[in-house]
């Protein structure tokens, strides 16, 4: 028997979709309001430590696939670097430029920032952002529950 | 009282001094002085808007004028995970 009461397992199960939200919000939002990609990430991550805890390491290892965990970091390192890459191809050449903006070829992020509501703007900032959340997102909870599962492992109980 | 002590007390209070001084120095908060404000806060405050198209000045810093500060970061995390998953590896399943 793994896990916390049924009392905390329901109140985390409501409270896991807001925190989650919350934090996709911050990372979706980086380029406007305050946070990005790892405050963010920080914010879904502690959400999902929040489930660990309530039903225990064992559980959560057994709903969890590692190679998706692996897939999901690779993507996140892959994009980030990827999409630095892409500004030596593109326009002025050189390593972390915004080509992105200010073009008319790719109607995608172009435009430059007139108002807190406008999320069409800031070239490759928010796609980093996309990048930089979702590594740090599986990062931290990677820490969060290989840690959790080797003391369970280490304690020998089930 | 003992040697140790006496250092102790004596480091304590050079730490302290410097902590008094050090805040009775800084710049005072709201007010604008205009010799002493680096030109790069007064530029990036000034261009964030229209050179990176973001309304946020501190994400347009961290990830478009210090973008190699944030690959340092992001590899900072990578291996922090690659530790605690080799750390660990032995007990897995």
């Amino acid at each position: 028997m793994s896990g916390m009461s049924r009392i905390v397992k329901t109140m985390a199960s409501i409270t896991f979709p807001l925190t989650m939200i919350y934090g996709l919000y911050i990372i979706a939002h980086g380029h406007l309001t305050s946070g990005g990609g790892f405050q963010g990430g920080a914010v879904v991550a502690s959400s999902c430590a929040l489930i660990l805890v309530a039903y225990g390491s064992v559980w959560t290892m057994g709903k969890i696939k590692e190679k998706s965990l692996s897939v999901f970091e690779s993507l996140g390192a892959i994009g980030f670097i990827g999409l630095a890459f892409f500004g030596l191809i593109f326009g002025a050449n050189y390593f972390f430029n915004n080509f992105l903006l200010k073009q008319d070829i790719i109607p995608f992020f172009n435009a430059v920032g007139t108002g807190a509501s406008n999320i069409n703007t800031a070239g490759i900032i928010p796609l980093m952002n996309f990048a930089v959340g979702l590594k740090v997102i599986v990062g931290l909870f990677t820490i969060v529950l290989v840690m959790a599962y080797a003391t369970t492992k280490l304690k020998g109980e089930k | 009282m003992s040697i140790r002590n006496i250092v102790a007390l004596a480091f304590f209070g050079v730490v302290a001094l410097f902590l008094i001084f050090g805040a009775l120095m800084t710049h005072p908060f709201g007010e604008f002085d205009e010799d002493n404000t680096p030109e790069m806060d007064q530029y990036i405050i000034d261009n964030t808007q229209s050179e990176t198209g973001a309304d946020n000045g501190v994400t347009a810093v961290v990830f478009d004028y210090r973008g190699f500060d944030t690959l340092g970061e992001a590899t900072v995390l990578f291996t922090a995970v690659a530790g605690v998953i080799i750390l660990f590896r032995r007990l897995k399943k």
